[in-house]
This record gives structure tokens, C-alpha cells and sequence, in this order.
């Protein structure tokens, strides 16, 4: 209803802006548009127009070939799980959208009490199903797990790990004690120090040989810890400009009606540091998810992965254009649906 | 008569600069003290050290007789209520929120009887209307009377008071005086940071004056309105009422 309201207010304006303008402004601006029309027309027709998706097997058509992509959504979703097991993937998938659509409806204070127990049990439970054996399901082993789903899961399940983290690391940086606030220092300007693809090497070629040989860790499990170490000294700078930025006179009110240490922070001057850094906090969750791609270089088959390997198929030759673009599409469709989650979060809080 | 209060020869300083010289004062169960002073004197650091938001250097200072120190400070904390120029609402929470923090985290209440305790703080400041509210969507009169509300709710044998009406304008200082006023014939003990010479004369037992740190003059609003002894009294009095 709001909405609308909204909408139709900047139509207004947009209609108001158009009129507004002068003669040279309109003429620019015609060209600007008509040559962005240029420019889509051909790709509207290649991908729209002249585009096969019947069928299953190669195009005759000139147009884009959506059915290599057909062929290939369950690989490019789950990677190479097993086929007849796959309302594991889903069913994880569907309980973290459904964590999220909570934290989005409830209301703010609700979210801090359970977003605890959501960071702790999503990743055991996904790990769990996923990988089968603590429930007597089937194993299917980690390097099965591939496309949308493997960029998912390494997303929020280094997002769980770090947070709590990054929390930690914020208040040692601000903390009084010299050795706590010097070791948080270290450590955040280390991890932000190193580009992620070398933490990824490490985590999978350096790692193995420091451990004492005979303890084999799991590549993913390397992954996680290895990728969220890293999101966590980004996510401490975030929570600590937060944190900052919380009058000092909140701490003070709420000491003085004889709130504790732990009290103060976790009930008043916490929840307003992250309601300000909302905007910061999914901008380093959608830089998180793009990242993930870089697990190609340990041999993981994220959604990128997938897509690239399927472009190398021999039968599949010379469609790596609606390969690329799928990828784009589906990269996009996802940062740009936190981003519209991070606006609304915004609104509803800011009363 | 058992003393509310005690500050013994209390010295602050920060870095270099002498904010506190020996400080001593003291003040009976159910008595009002104002203090005045022109800025810089040191009046908030004074009442801020009373419930130990701000550290002292050296001397005591005793509530009901115990020492404020580190181990108790909670436990005394929580039965002294304190009003900031700022008011300092909890801006994320709603007004009965913010009324219900404190006794159900701190004093344990269950949640039903802190919000029926919460709603009556808020019929004797006049703000029941405005429960599910949150701070931004109030004036900032409105916003004090909550905050005095809140202090409240914790049931606080002291109140203090760090210049409550200095952040407000003229047509709202009076709904805050007013809830004071009536809050000083509750017989609350009561320690007011103000330049209202009005509720000084109608509520305060006693008056002191600080300058530089230190207390020059004390005694009750009769004395220090109509005979101030010292000259910086006098001037600070000239130019108060001068802008009256
Ligand atoms: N955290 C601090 N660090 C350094 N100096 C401080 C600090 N807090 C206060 N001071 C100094 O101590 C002196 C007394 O401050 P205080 O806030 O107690 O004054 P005040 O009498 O309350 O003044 P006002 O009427 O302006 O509120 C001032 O000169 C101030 O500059
Ligand atoms: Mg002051």
C-alpha cells in the first residue's frame, strides 16, 4: 500500500524531471538512450528472439542455446550430488531461506535472541544432512558438493563462524587490556592483509603439511575455517565502527539503572552498533558470496566451477556465452536480492 | 537522622586539570540538594561520581553508609536512579521497553509485574498515552519525563539529577519541573544539577555553589538567593537572573 504510494510519488517525480529538462538535455539524453537501445537490441535478440530451449540436444538456431543450460541446472544447483538425494540439498536450503525470512519479519530484538541459535544450528544441521552419516543417511562426500549450493553453504556457514568471531575480535580491538586489544590488532590486520585466494592455498596445500600427518580434515571443513578467519577481521572493522558509533551516553544510562558489563553491551549499545552497520554488513555478505567463486583454485566446483567445467564438454562446445551468462545472472539475482533485503531491513528498523 | 549520602575530601583530576578539590558534603535520607556553578565547575563530574560513572583520585564516598567500590557498585547503582541532560532513552526499544529493561534484567521482576510498575511511572509523568512509542517519536520534554519515569521503575531510594531541563526548550521545562516537584513531597532524596532558581526556592533543603572544583558556598535556598557571601556567587546569581 506504502509502497505504491511510494512508487507512484517517484514516477511522479521521474515524469517531473524528464519535462524539467532543457532542449540540449533532452537531445543528450534521446541519443544516450537510443544508443543503450542499440546496444540491447542485439542481445535481446540473441538471447530472447532467436533462443532454442526446447529439446535436448544441440541448437540449430543462431540464437542463444538455453538448453545446454537446461540440461545442466541440476549440476549447476547442487554439482554432483546424488541425484536421488537431493531434497537433502533442498531441504537444507529451504530451513536457511526460512531463518532468514524470520530474522526479515520478526522484530528486532526477537532476531538478537534467536540469531544465536541460528548461527550454531544451521551449519551442524546443513553439515549434517548434507554429509549424511551423524543421521544414518547415506554419505555423500563433500567433494560431491558442488554449484549454487557449495557457493551457498561456504557463504553462510563462514557468515556463522565469522560473526561471532568478528564480534569478539571488535571488542578485543577496543578492549583495554594491551595484550587482548595488540592480538585482535594482529590478527585483523593480518587476515586483511592476504588476498583470500592465498588463504584458500594455504588452507588446502600449506595446511596439510603443518597438521601431523595422519589427520586428515576435510577440504570443505578447510575451506569454512580458512574463509571465515578471513571474513571474520573484515566483519570486526564493521561491528567496531558500530560500536563507536553508540553514544557514549547509552553505556552510561544503561550502568547507571545498574546494568552489567555484559548486559549493557549485549542489550543496549550492541544492538544499536549493528542496526547502523546494516548497509556495511551485507555489503561484506554479497562480497563474501561472489568470492566464493575462487574455490576453483582448490579444485571445488562452486556455481562458477560448474558452469566452467560444463562448458568444456565436447558435445556441449562453443556455449560458454550462456554458460557465463546464466552465472551472471544467478550471481546477480542473489546480491541484488540481499541488497533489496539489507534496504528493507533498514526501513523497518529505523522507526 | 541516617545519611543518604557522604563524600569525604574527594579529589579528580584529568591528566593535569583539578576537576574535584576536596569535595566534601553530605545529605540526610529525604533531603534535596541543588547544585549550581557556572560551567566547567565541575557540578556533573560531582554527581557522577556519586554513582560511580566517573572514577575519583582519592577520598570516599558512602550511600546509606556503604562504601561505593567496585563489588557493590551494581547493587547500589541499581537503587540510585540518574536523569541526563541528554535524557539517554534507548533508542531501539519502545518507551516500555526502556521502562522494563532494568527491572526484569537487573531486579529479576517477572515481565507481566515490571510492565504494570512501568505503566504506573508512566500515569505519574503523564506519559501513558504514549507506551508502545518509541523515543524519536517524542518531544524532548516527553523524552525526560520517560527518562525520570525509567529511573524510577527501578524503585530508587536517590534520584540524581544532571541539569534535566538544560537541553529543553522554555514551554517543556516546565512539564519536567513539574514531575520533580512532585516527585521532592514523595520524600525521594534527591540531588539536582540546575540553574531553575524556581525549583531550587520551592524544593531544595539546600544549595551549594561550586566554582573550580571546589564547593565556596553552602546552605538553603533563603540564605544563598538573598545574602550569597561570596563575590562569585553574587556575580553568577546577576548574571542568572539577569537572563531570567
Ligand atoms: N573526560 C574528561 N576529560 C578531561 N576533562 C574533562 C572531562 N570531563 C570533564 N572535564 C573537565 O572537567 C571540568 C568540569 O567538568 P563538568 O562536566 O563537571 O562541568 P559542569 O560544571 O558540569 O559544567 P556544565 O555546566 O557545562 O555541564 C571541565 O572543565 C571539563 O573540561
Ligand atoms: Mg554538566
Amino acid at each position: 500500500m506504502s509502497e505504491l504510494r511510494v512508487l507512484k510519488r517517484v514516477k511522479k517525480i521521474d515524469r517531473a524531471a524528464w519535462f524539467g529538462q532543457t532542449t540540449l538535455q533532452k537531445v543528450i539524453n534521446g541519443v544516450l538512450i537510443l544508443l543503450l537501445l542499440a546496444c540491447l537490441v542485439p542481445v535481446f535478440k540473441w538471447a530472447v528472439i532467436d533462443a532454442q530451449i526446447r529439446g535436448s540436444e544441440r541448437c540449430v538456431t543462431e540464437g542463444a542455446c538455453w538448453v545446454f543450460i537446461k540440461v545442466r541446472l541440476l549440476t549447476f544447483a547442487f554439482g554432483f550430488y546424488e541425484t536421488h538425494e537431493l531434497w537433502r540439498p533442498v531441504f537444507v536450503l529451504s530451513m536457511w531461506t526460512l531463518a532468514l525470512v524470520t530474522i526479515f519479519r520478526a522484530s528486532y530484538n526477537f532476531t538478537l535472541k534467536i540469531l544465536p541459535f541460528f548461527i550454531t544450528l544451521l551449519p551442524l544441521l546443513s553439515w549434517g544432512l548434507l554429509d549424511g552419516r551423524w543421521f544414518g543417511l547415506p554419505y555423500i562426500e563433500t567433494a560431491k558438493w558442488g554449484g549454487l549450493l557449495l557457493s551457498l553453504m561456504i557463504t553462510l556457514v563462514s557468515l556463522s563462524m565469522a560473526f561471532p568471531l568478528g564480534l569478539l575480535l571488535a571488542l578485543g580491538r577496543m578492549s583495554r587490556l594491551p595484550l587482548i586489544k595488540a592480538g585482535s590488532v594482529a590478527f585483523i590486520e593480518l587476515w586483511r592483509g592476504v588476498p583470500l585466494i592465498a588463504v584458500l592455498f594455504m588452507s588446502s596445500v600449506m595446511l596439510p603439511l603443518v597438521l601431523p600427518p595422519g589427520t586428515e580434515v576435510d577440504k570443505l571443513i578447510r575451506v569454512f575455517v580458512g574463509v571465515s578467519l578471513f571474513t571474520s577481521a573484515y566483519l570486526a572493522e564493521v561491528i567496531r565502527s558500530g560500536l563507536n558509533g553508540v553514544p557514549k551516553g547509552q553505556g552510561e544510562a544503561a550502568s547507571a539503572l545498574g546494568l552489567g558489563a555484559r548486559q549493557r553491551l549485549f542489550l543496549v549499545v550492541l544492538p544499536q552498533a549493528l542496526q547502523a552497520v546494516i548497509p556495511s554488513l551485507v555489503n561484506s555478505c554479497i562480497s563474501l558470496f561472489k568470492d566464493t567463486s575462487l574455490v576453483v583454485v582448490v579444485g571445488m566446483f562452486d556455481l562458477l566451477g560448474t558452469v566452467q567445467q560444463a562448458n568444456t564438454d565436447p558435445y556441449w562446445l562453443g556455449y560458454s556465452t550462456e554458460g557465463y551468462m546464466f552465472a551472471g545472472l544467478i550471481y546477480w539475482g542473489v546480491c541484488f536480492a540481499l541488497s533489496r533485503f539489507s534496504l528493507q531491513l533498514e526501513k523497518v528498523r529505523n522507526v | 537522622m541516617t545519611l543518604a549520602i557522604e563524600m569525604k575530601h574527594i579529589e579528580k583530576s584529568y591528566g593535569d586539570f583539578h576537576a574535584l578539590k576536596n569535595v566534601s558534603l553530605s545529605l540526610e535520607a529525604g533531603k534535596k540538594l541543588v547544585v549550581c556553578g557556572p560551567s566547567g565547575s565541575g557540578k556533573s563530574t560531582l554527581i557522577r561520581c556519586i554513582n560511580g560513572l566517573e572514577s575519583f583520585d582519592e577520598g570516599d564516598v558512602l550511600i546509606w553508609g556503604e562504601r561505593l567500590e567496585p563489588k557493590k557498585m551494581q547493587k547500589l547503582r541499581s537503587e540510585m536512579g540518574m536523569v541526563f541532560q541528554q535524557f539517554n532513552l534507548f533508542p531501539h526499544l519502545t518507551v516500555l521497553e526502556n521502562l522494563t529493561l532494568a527491572p526484569i534484567w537487573v531486579q529479576n521482576t517477572p515481565k507481566a509485574s515490571a510492565e504494570a510498575r512501568a505503566k504506573e511511572m508512566l500515569e505519574r509523568v503523564k506519559m501513558i498515552d504514549h507506551v508502545h512509542k518509541f523515543p524519536s517519536q517524542l518531544s524532548g520534554g516527553q523524552q525526560q519525563r520517560i527518562a525520570i519515569a525509567r529511573a524510577l521503575c527501578m524503585n530508587p531510594k536517590i534520584m540524581l539529577f544532571d541539569e534535566p531541563t538544560s537541553a529543553l526548550d522554555p514551554e517543556m521545562i516546565k512539564e519536567v519541573l513539574d514531575v520533580m516537584l512532585e516527585l521532592a513531597v514523595t520524600g525521594m532524596t534527591m540531588v539536582c544539577v540546575t540553574h531553575e532558581m524556581g525549583f531550587a526556592r520551592q524544593a531544595a533543603d539546600r544549595i551549594i555553589f561550586m566554582d573550580a572544583g571546589e564547593i565556596i558556598e553552602e546552605g538553603t535556598p533563603e540564605e544563598f538567593f538573598s545574602h550569597p557571601k561570596t563575590d562569585r556567587a553574587q556575580l553568577f546569581l546577576s548574571q542568572i537572573l539577569h537572563q531570567a
